[in-house]
């Protein structure tokens, strides 16, 4: 037994010395961003975009990803010339899963290889704490798709977003299915993400304060797939509509099992199912789900058309952030050439006076870092696919 | 009422996927004292197999009404899981039988992040959808409503565990099973041929949750890659609530674990005033369990053993 165990740890130093070497390989060094590179020689900056490139939501942090690298490819087809010195624009995508705690690990590491930027992160949960840490290190963060009050609301003068906030949507939403679908007992449910939370207070209010009665808020979470028991309890509250804040792979099991319980009840969400993911999952049952999104379709935005259609011809599908995380790679880059400067600490303090001609329309922003004139725009499902009912706000075009 | 019984409906349809997988823990437990994490990662396998052979034959256009590609999906998810399960059993936990107590369990949380990963590097990191191909026949049933989906998840669970009661108890393998469970140095004297009991009880085990996976993507209409392990973590506790070891007490645990889980989001939000919303259902559900637990140790059906040696 006495034997074993000294081989036993042995065998762990081994491993344990092997995994530091393994993790001496992988820290090489990141290419310089300092000053070190000579004059002549092309400048690379390193671009992080963070999303969750695994797990359920990972579709979206791909198509994320995925704009953000057709903004770096075109901007480094103009080839740049900033402070003097050539510019290689790098993207470095970071993989967050979601998961708040992975990404603050994340977010310290793009801060620890040198990222003069962050495009990111996808969710609400995962941008609020990741937020701090690109504060700290004086870092500018645009994120393509957080949604959350929260985040713009913290002081950060490094958080930017470049789409309406939830209190934007959630009041087109609240006064749409009060006054528009004159829904008259409503029921809510929301996956206790800082996204699906602060969506549905704000959805709460705005129902309230246009006279819409609530008759059951309703609670899950963004990895569950069973929504029987809480429907069946809406059920019996006579809800003739069921608001959802949360992502596609629980609202599309989320509206079959409505309709599989009989119920009839009109189905309301936001930016988070309105995609073709939710529309794979419902599948027939999707029929008649109305969500919001921000921003407008690309048809309306200006240069919106030829945006998806060069896209999809690169990628081969289009969910719904990608023309903003394109969008926040130019709003970085052009405060990079206002300042004459690649370095953070120079440039941030220009990301407030952004006035960008964006896709999806011009980008300017507020005192906290939210969007000016942003939009929103409510779409429905109509023989299998999101059609735009109407866009409210933004005269960004 | 009729909510109320809708409510037990939802229960006993989550029940009896949670029962067939408890099966496969309590079987593998009864006879080696070993927790089989990866079961749950069975599972998922079962349903992405079945799911990947669905989405081959709807694009092939064959025709074939839906129930039919539903249950060849099935018997082919059946058979890579048996196969499966047997090269798990084979590869990773009987070169350790002798080994002492934690070091299978450490194998078995290791094959299930193996498991999990090969499915994500076959299948991807995303969900994929259930294809529409099963017709969606809802029946009003006093005052509650039925889908023919949830009747065939009940009565196909029944038959099962039915079958596999006959098993246990009828049979000659049965009582092989019975008789390596209880002693298996004794049994092996006697002529049984335990390591054949031992991976027939894999094999059995994982036909179980292919068969709990199949139906639970096709409940659901959704699969992923990490879907064996809430599900394997509620079917390990369903088999302790039960009592693990006994495979009554798999399926009792199960469906019971089911209708706690479904009057707790359903009714704790009332019952508390709106104090503890439907956010704590697994909290009521596991606060149930540990009652069970303090006052049966050993679950509700299991029977104090001595400790083998």
């Amino acid at each position: 037994m006495k034997h074993g165990f000294v081989r036993c740890r042995s065998f762990l130093f081994l491993v344990v010395n092997l995994i530091f070497l393994l993790t001496a390989c992988d820290s090489s060094p990141p290419p310089a961003t300092g000053s070190t590179a000579k004059q002549d020689a092309v400048k690379k900056v390193l671009i992080g975009s963070v999303a969750p490139m695994s797990g359920p939501q990972a579709h979206l942090g791909q198509d994320n990803s995925n704009g953000a690298l057709l903004a770096i490819e075109d901007l480094n087809a103009q080839a740049l010339v900033i402070g003097g010195q050539k510019i290689e624009f790098v993207l470095l995508t970071e993989d967050d899963q979601a998961d708040p705690r992975t990404a603050t690990i994340v977010a310290q590491k793009l801060v620890d290889e040198g990222a003069a930027g962050v495009v990111g992160h996808l969710n609400s949960g995962t941008s609020i704490p990741a937020s701090k840490i690109y504060y700290d290190a004086g870092l500018p963060q645009v994120s393509p798709s957080a949604t959350a009050v929260a985040y713009t609301a913290q002081g950060f003068s490094t958080a930017y977003r470049v789409m309406a906030n939830d209190a934007q949507q959630g009041k087109v939403l609240g006064e749409f299915a009060v006054q528009k679908l004159k829904a008259i007992s409503i029921a809510v449910i929301d996956d206790r993400s800082a996204y699906g939370q602060g969506l549905a207070d704000e959805f709460e209010k705005v129902v309230k304060a246009a006279g819409g009665t609530l008759v059951a808020r309703e609670f899950t979470t963004d990895k569950n797939t069973d929504f029987m028991a809480i429907l069946t309890t809406i059920k019996g509250k006579n809800a003739d509509l069921v608001f959802y804040a949360g992502m596609d792979a629980q609202a599309g099991p989320l509206m079959k099992q409505l309709r599989n319980l009989g119920s009839k009840a009109k189905f309301l969400g936001a930016d988070g199912m309105q995609n073709t993911g939710f529309l794979k999952l419902a599948g027939a049952d999707a029929e008649g789900a109305m969500a919001s999104s921000p921003g407008m379709p690309y048809e309306v935005m200006p240069k919106g058309a030829a945006f998806r259609e060069r896209f999809i011809a690169r990628f081969g599908e289009i969910q719904g952030y990608a023309v903003f995380s394109y969008d926040a790679v130019n709003v970085l880059a052009t405060a990079m050439q206002r300042a004459d400067s690649v370095d953070p600490k120079i440039y941030a303090p220009k990301m407030r006076d952004t006035d960008l001609a964006g896709v999806s329309g011009q980008i300017r922003f507020d005192e906290k870092g939210d969007r000016l004139n942003s939009s929103v725009t409510l779409y429905e499902v109509k023989q299998g696919a999101w059609v735009a009912l109407e866009t409210m706000g933004g005269t960004g075009h | 009422m009729d909510i109320f019984l809708q409510q037990i409906i939802n229960g006993l349809v989550l029940g009896s996927i949670y029962a067939l997988i408890a099966l496969g823990y309590t079987m593998v437990y009864g006879i080696l004292q070993l927790i089989n994490f990866a079961h749950g990662e069975v599972t998922m396998m079962g349903a992405m197999i079945a799911l990947a052979v669905i989405h081959a034959l709807v694009e092939m256009q064959t025709g074939l009404p839906g129930s039919l590609i539903l249950l060849t999906g099935m018997s082919v998810a059946i058979l890579g899981c048996m196969a499966l399960g047997f090269t798990i059993e084979r590869i990773a936990y009987r070169p350790l039988r002798n080994a002492p107590r934690l070091a299978p369990l450490i194998t078995a949380i290791g094959v299930s992040i193996v498991l999990q990963n090969v499915a994500m590097l076959i299948w991807g990191r995303q969900y994929i959808a259930f294809p529409p191909i099963l017709p969606s026949g809802r029946h009003a049933f006093f005052g509650a409503t039925l889908t023919d989906l949830q009747i065939f998840i009940f009565l196909l669970s029944c038959l099962v565990m039915t079958g596999l009661v006959w098993l246990t108890q009828k049979t000659r393998l049965g009582r092989a099973m019975r008789a390596t469970a209880e002693a298996p140095q004794i049994a092996s004297l006697m002529g049984v041929n335990v390591n054949q009991v031992i991976g027939l009880t894999f094999i059995i085990g994982s036909a179980l949750a292919a068969v709990a996976g199949v139906m639970d993507a096709a409940y659901y209409g959704i699969a992923h890659y990490y879907m064996g392990f809430n599900l394997g973590l509620k079917a390990f506790s369903a088999a302790v609530l039960g009592g693990i070891g006994n495979l009554k007490g798999a399926m009792l645990g199960g469906l019971l674990l089911g209708l706690l889980e479904s009057v707790g989001a359903g009714y704790i939000g009332d019952l508390t005033g709106g104090f503890l919303g439907s956010n704590y259902q697994d909290v009521f559900a596991f606060f149930v369990l540990i009652l069970v637990l303090v006052f049966r140790p050993n679950g509700l059906l299991g029977q104090q053993v001595v400790e083998r040696p």
